[in-house]
């Protein structure tokens, strides 16, 4: 192995979170590198130096303030959250519309067709076209409009 | 994870407890400030509620946490770095204000150790320092891996990198620690070599 190849080794050697096979190896090399041996040892004080500082321990207030972050948080409403609130609602929605496609399928009864006398028609025929000559009649749509009469119908002045 | 997300409350207070202690300290080494180390830590816990639905095991959960946790830190790490320079022309010079709660906590008495105290609060400020010179994602594979003993496949995917680019990084790492601690480095290797 190389000394190259020590430095991606060299604290996992240290840790003793190599494999054992590349334990064996680093061994291997340090026994005949001298510069390996003396930085391993280095490498060993530096991760001791560090050991040396000390923990601390969080306030007493560090949960509470945690605790009241949490309870700040609004409460997250999922698109199907209005069912769980009214059970009554997502009963009666679908069956509403389950009401209406039903009545709108079901079968209406068909009127009987209505029996068109032939003399009948005949008879009514003349005012029926009366009724359109004077529908369309062109004069009679021109005329002022009827003037409202004050006096009496029977023509007495009122005193 | 799973139990919190189905809506199982005492399990988000189970994580809480468990992962308080190691995130804080993680953050604090990042971030070299407590209160904020302990705010970053309140919103990674925010940000683990808030995701509970949408929650996929897909990797461990330390994995997942350490990187939401790594994230806010590389953050705020660049925020700060831009703060302190805005302010850094009318600020007043103080020695060490950054250790600030440290003294706080460890103040030395009038005691025949005084010195003793006096040394280890040297050596002490000398690591801090050490791991603070570090570039960020340096300091945080090595937080990671010294720290938290997440393994190499762990931490390359909390700073998404290939576990190789990891193991240089950590090489790297060690090597300026190294350099810039020393005289301690001999001290040690004197005393446990």
């Amino acid at each position: 192995m190389s000394c190259q190849k020590m430095e991606s080794r060299i604290l996992g050697y240290i840790d003793g979170r190599l494999k054992e096979s590349e334990k064996l190896e680093v061994e291997k090399h340090l026994a005949a590198c001298a510069p390996c041996r003396v930085r391993v040892e280095e490498f060993r004080a530096v991760s001791g130096l560090l050991d040396e500082l000390p923990v601390i321990e969080p306030s007493p207030e560090f949960d509470a303030r945690v605790h009241a972050l949490v309870a700040a948080e609004p409460v997250k409403q999922d698109w199907w959250a209005w069912l769980r609130v009214s059970p009554r609602v997502a009963f009666a929605a679908p069956m509403l519309l389950f009401a209406a496609i039903w009545l709108g399928y079901v079968e209406r009864p068909i009127a009987p067709p209505v029996q068109v006398d032939d003399a009948q028609l005949m008879q009514d025929l003349p005012v029926l076209e009366d009724h359109d000559v004077l529908a369309n009649f062109e004069p009679l749509k021109v005329l002022p409009p009827p003037v409202q009469n004050d006096e009496n119908p029977d023509g007495q002045q009122t005193m | 994870m799973l139990d919190v997300k189905a809506g199982d409350e005492a399990s988000f207070e189970l994580l809480l407890h468990r992962y308080r202690t190691p995130l804080v300290n993680f953050l604090y080494r990042m971030v070299r400030n407590r209160e904020q180390a302990e705010d970053l830590a309140q919103e990674v816990f925010l940000r683990v509620y808030r995701a509970r639905e949408d929650y996929v095991p897909s990797a461990k959960f330390t994995t997942w946490l350490f990187r939401i946790a790594t994230n806010l830190a590389l953050n705020s790490v660049r925020d700060n770095r831009y703060h302190k320079l805005e302010v850094s022309i009318d600020a007043p010079i103080t020695a060490d204000a950054e250790d600030g709660d440290e003294r706080m906590l460890d103040v030395p008495e009038r005691t025949p150790n005084i010195e003793q105290h006096l040394v280890e609060d040297a050596r002490r400020k000398m690591i801090r320092h050490a791991i603070d010179k570090l570039p960020e994602k340096q300091r945080a594979a090595v937080l990671l891996h010294k720290y938290q003993e997440l393994d190499y496949a762990e931490i390359a995917k909390i700073l998404s990198c290939s576990e190789s680019a990891l193991k240089s990084l950590l090489f790297r790492a060690y090597e300026a620690l190294r350099v810039e601690l020393a005289p301690l480095v001999a001290q040690h290797v004197r005393t446990h070599g």
